[in-house]
């Protein structure tokens, strides 16, 4: 099982965590500043996987973003790959091509998206097409229920 | 989608402020306008108010007083504001908090709700946070939801009742039919999602294993092989393999049925073979799910043929250009080195090969191996390796490097001379890095190989010569030099080119060391006793050692300024037992359990037998015996009580007639050994009471070494009456039939020791 999952900038700043486990928000911090620190001190053609206190870590980045799971000893680091990837393409598929900025503008649509694609730190569906379907179908009963509002509301003018 | 225009506004203020302290100012302003909005009843922007908190919860600032409003917002009728309080729930709310009881009904209702995406945000929020309490309310719900006509729901329900099984692991039984059931689905959600559940349900019950092992492993393979046969199937492929994250999760689930079990091993061999030729080994997908089943089958009972097959696999992946996949399989073939290690060794010359690997992680799983692969037959190519790969390691490896090749070497040394040569080459190169019992254990090395001291002593100085930092080498190099002295001075040497050495010379090096700063107190210990001991086989220098001797007389260090003040009394007044104390030290028996003493005499040197000391370490008695006694006491922890107090003390190997191991608070313990036969040996322990009340209840208990046998004797009475009015005896025995050394002792004990209390 997935403990967690972190999606961190290169320079540090935290932009999405998805927590599998009850952890206290102070443990939950010292996680983080511990892992950010030593992924980000990797060089470029390492190895991706490491192994931190009792959990093996796989991470990969894609352009400035580095995505970084936290998986159990049974579980295997090659299909964890395969899982972030597919995350990505999720994404990537969702926003049209997407970059970092995406997802901090919207960071709660990526949760949603996560939250269609692993349960309790595992895969729901195996199928991409089925997850994008559902999130599609999610947004329009979200947009559906949003009761009509003027222009002049949206922006907060009136 | 509809943008969130308020949200949006205020990460673009967020982000646009240029220093920490801005980008807090900002957070408070929005912060406090949130709180306002809050305690509003109701506007049309709850959803992105909270979504705006939840922004500056994940920059790290505090957002406990959300929690409510996540609360209110899953109760909302309006699908967008569920969406936002359940992520909320996720991101605030952990089972520590009370709040998340709160949410338990909204949480039922909504796992009933009509639409399957509202169930969809309960189960998902159940499965992410859920308390065990919660899991226990609800688990009926997911029960049911279990066997809802709804593949989607089923899918969800699936991965939720594994959380709850994770939580509260009775709730297993009640999931079991369900999980059965759902094997026989289509849809690969679900059938994941079921393989996942069944996972969970078999690692946490021996019974519910043994009943899916009956029933569902034909099923399995089934599975397993419309997938790898299948054409390809565009909903799922990835690479060209299909569905892999579902195949590697069936693999896994039959490497757990097939556990210790023949029958179900047997019945999926064909199938892991086919997996194993099938499966397309060019993209990672493809390695993930052979990676998977590579374990699978070294785990099961497989047939010979597959392990091989599975062996070379993992041979094929150390070779690949993937760093990746070489250190998967490296760690693969770790476990599996002890029990197939002809078939591992036949890659060992790759795995060698990752030793330069770039990659720390690489590098240190290469390690581990080459250390399990070392044997006999290849123990030079071997040893040649390991110390290139010593002197360039990284620094987080060193120790765990030099203690791996001092047990190769002591193991298979193909020669003692090679074996002492080794061994010196790793000091010079890590001793830093070295455990501290290496020190007596290479001089015992040494004494032990006597045809070889006059080459040892000479490699020892050249080596002291060059370079005085690495300090076990230096203690090393002292205690040989004060031992061999005169060997060296000799000049002649059978094995190694000879070089003439003046008395001067040696005194020199000795002094240096004396005197340099890089010395710790111990090695400058080492050196004066070497310096001593060279008066006796040196002719004209006597003097300048006698000068050297009484300067450290006044010395800051009190453990130096003993010795000297020792040394000098042994010149002065014992001057005519000089050369006795100071001859040459027997050779020193490895797996002895210590001999008798020989004379007593004021002579203080000791093997220093640094242990692992907890507390306080006791300052030991001074032991007045002989050359060959081994002082063994690590350490005294004492806590008294009114009438009772609990002494602490390890016992590992004692040789003395008579000592007093312990004197404080009045009560006085000591010990006599009396050494039976080859592996056995007889304590009296005899306690004393002089204090002004009796201590009642005293026992004894013993710590002895995993491999020694100990037998405690009833003791002859269990309380201390005051004044010393009567003596406790106990009798134990101990019996020491592997021999055990007190070097392998100090490996051994720190891991397994029964304890030793006074109470």
């Amino acid at each position: 099982m997935m403990r967690f999952m972190l999606l961190f900038s290169r320079q540090g700043k935290l932009r999405l965590q998805k927590w599998y486990t009850a952890t206290a928000e102070r443990d939950k911090k010292k996680m983080v500043r511990e892992l950010m620190q030593i992924v980000l001190a990797r060089k470029p053609k390492m190895c991706s996987f490491l192994e931190w206190r009792d959990l093996k870590i796989v991470y990969k980045r894609y352009a400035s973003l580095y995505f970084c799971c936290a998986i159990e000893e049974q579980d295997n680091e090659l299909i964890t790959l395969e899982i972030i990837h597919r995350f990505v393409e999720l994404l990537d598929k969702y926003f049209g091509s997407v970059c970092e900025l995406d997802i901090i503008f919207n960071f709660e649509k990526a949760y949603f998206i996560l939250d269609e694609f692993l349960m309790g730190g595992e895969i729901q569906d195996t199928s991409k097409k089925s997850v994008l379907k559902a999130i599609e179908q999610a947004d329009l009963l979200q947009e559906e229920d949003e009761s009509p509002r003027s222009v002049l509301e949206e922006m907060g003018l009136a | 989608m509809s943008p969130s225009v308020p949200l949006q506004e205020m990460i673009r203020a967020i982000r646009s402020a240029r220093t920490q302290c801005e980008e807090r100012g900002v957070i408070q302003r929005e912060c406090a306008a949130i709180r306002a909005q809050f305690r509003q009843t109701d506007n049309g922007g709850r959803s992105h108010n909270l979504a705006k908190l939840l922004y500056v919860h994940m920059l790290g600032y505090p957002a406990h007083f959300g929690q409510m409003e996540c609360v209110r917002m899953i109760a909302s009728p309006r699908y967008s504001e569920k969406r936002v309080g359940y992520l909320g729930a996720m991101m605030l709310l952990d089972e520590k908090q009370d709040a998340s009881l709160l949410i338990t009904n909204s949480i039922k209702n909504d796992l009933s709700h009509s639409n399957q995406y509202v169930q969809s945000l309960a189960l998902c929020t159940l499965a992410c946070m859920g308390s065990a309490e919660m899991c226990r309310d609800l688990a009926p719900e997911i029960d049911r939801l279990l066997r809802s006509s709804n593949s989607y729901i089923k899918k969800k329900a699936a991965l939720c009742a594994v959380h709850i099984v994770r939580k509260v692991h009775e709730l297993g039984e009640l999931f079991v039919p369900s999980a059965r059931s759902l094997l026989s689905e289509k849809n690969h959600g679900v059938l994941h999602g079921a393989v996942v559940l069944i996972t969970e349900l078999c690692e946490r019950s021996p019974e519910t294993l043994e009943r899916f092992r009956k029933v569902s492993v034909p099923d399995l393979v089934q599975i397993m092989k419309g997938l790898v046969i299948s054409g390809y199937s565009p909903d799922h492929d990835v690479a060209g393999v299909s569905d892999p994250f579902l195949q590697v999760r069936i693999l896994r689930l039959l490497r757990i049925l097939g556990r210790n079990n023949e029958a179900a091993s047997d019945a999926m061999n064909d199938l892991l073979a086919q997996v194993a030729t099938n499966t397309d080994s060019t993209k990672t997908v493809g390695n993930a799910v052979l990676y998977e089943t590579v374990l699978s089958v070294l785990d099961i009972k497989s047939e010979s043929g597959l392990r091989v097959l599975a062996v070379n696999i993992l041979g094929r992946f150390l070779l690949n250009n993937d760093r990746n996949i070489r250190y998967i399989a490296m760690t693969s073939l770790q476990k599996i080195v002890s029990t197939d290690h002809n078939a591992v060794q036949r890659h060992r010359g790759t795995i060698v090969d990752c030793l330069k690997d770039q990659d720390a992680s690489v590098k240190r799983r290469a390690l581990e191996l080459s250390l399990a692969l070392v044997s006999a037959s290849n123990i030079r190519s071997m040893m040649k390796e390991l110390l290139i790969f010593l002197s360039s390691c990284p620094p987080e490896l060193r120790a765990h490097a030099a203690s791996g090749i001092f047990n190769a070497a002591e193991r298979y040394a193909p020669s003692k001379r090679w074996h002492i040569d080794t061994i010196l080459h790793v000091l010079t190169t890590a001793g830093g890095d070295v455990r501290d019992e290496t020190v007596p254990n290479l001089i015992q090395l040494i004494t032990n190989t006597s045809e070889l001291h006059c080459y040892t002593v000479h490699k020892l100085y050249r080596a002291l010569l060059t370079d005085i930092s690495q300090q076990p080498l230096v203690q090393v190099a002292c205690w040989c030099i004060g031992e061999y002295g005169d060997l060296l001075l000799k000049g002649e040497c059978q094995e190694t080119e000879a070089v003439q050495v003046t008395e001067d010379d040696v005194l020199d090096a000795l002094e240096i060391v004396l005197q340099s700063h890089m010395s710790t107190p111990t090695t400058r210990g080492f050196a004066l006793t070497a310096t001593m001991k060279l008066s006796t086989r040196i002719t004209d220098n006597v003097d300048r050692i006698r000068s050297i001797v009484s300067i450290y007389g006044s010395c800051i260090d009190v453990e130096l300024q003993q010795r000297a003040v020792e040394y000098n009394a042994l010149f002065k007044k014992y001057d005519h037992m000089r050369a006795a104390v100071l001859e040459r030290m027997p050779v020193i028996q490895k797996n002895s359990l210590g001999q008798t003493n020989g004379e007593l005499s004021e002579e203080p040197i000791k093997e220093s037998q640094p242990g692992k000391v907890k507390q306080e370490e006791m300052a030991l008695p001074q032991q007045p015996a002989g050359q060959n006694v081994y002082l063994t006491f690590h350490k005294l922890v004492c806590s008294t009580y009114l009438n009772q107090f609990k002494v602490f003390f390890m016992l590992l190997l004692a040789s003395a007639p008579t000592v007093t191991v312990y004197e404080k608070n009045g009560v006085t313990l000591t010990l006599i050994c009396e050494r039976q036969s080859e592996s056995g040996l007889t304590v009296t322990l005899t306690a004393s009471n002089s204090t002004d009340s009796d201590i009642s209840s005293f026992t004894l208990q013993a710590a002895v070494p995993k491999s020694v046998q100990l037998q405690m004797r009833a003791p002859s009475r269990d309380s201390l009456p005051a004044h010393g009015g009567a003596k406790l005896t106990q009798l134990v025995v101990l019996n020491n039939p592997n021999k055990v050394g007190l070097q392998n002792a100090n490996r051994t004990v720190p891991t397994s020791l029964t304890s030793i209390k006074m109470s």
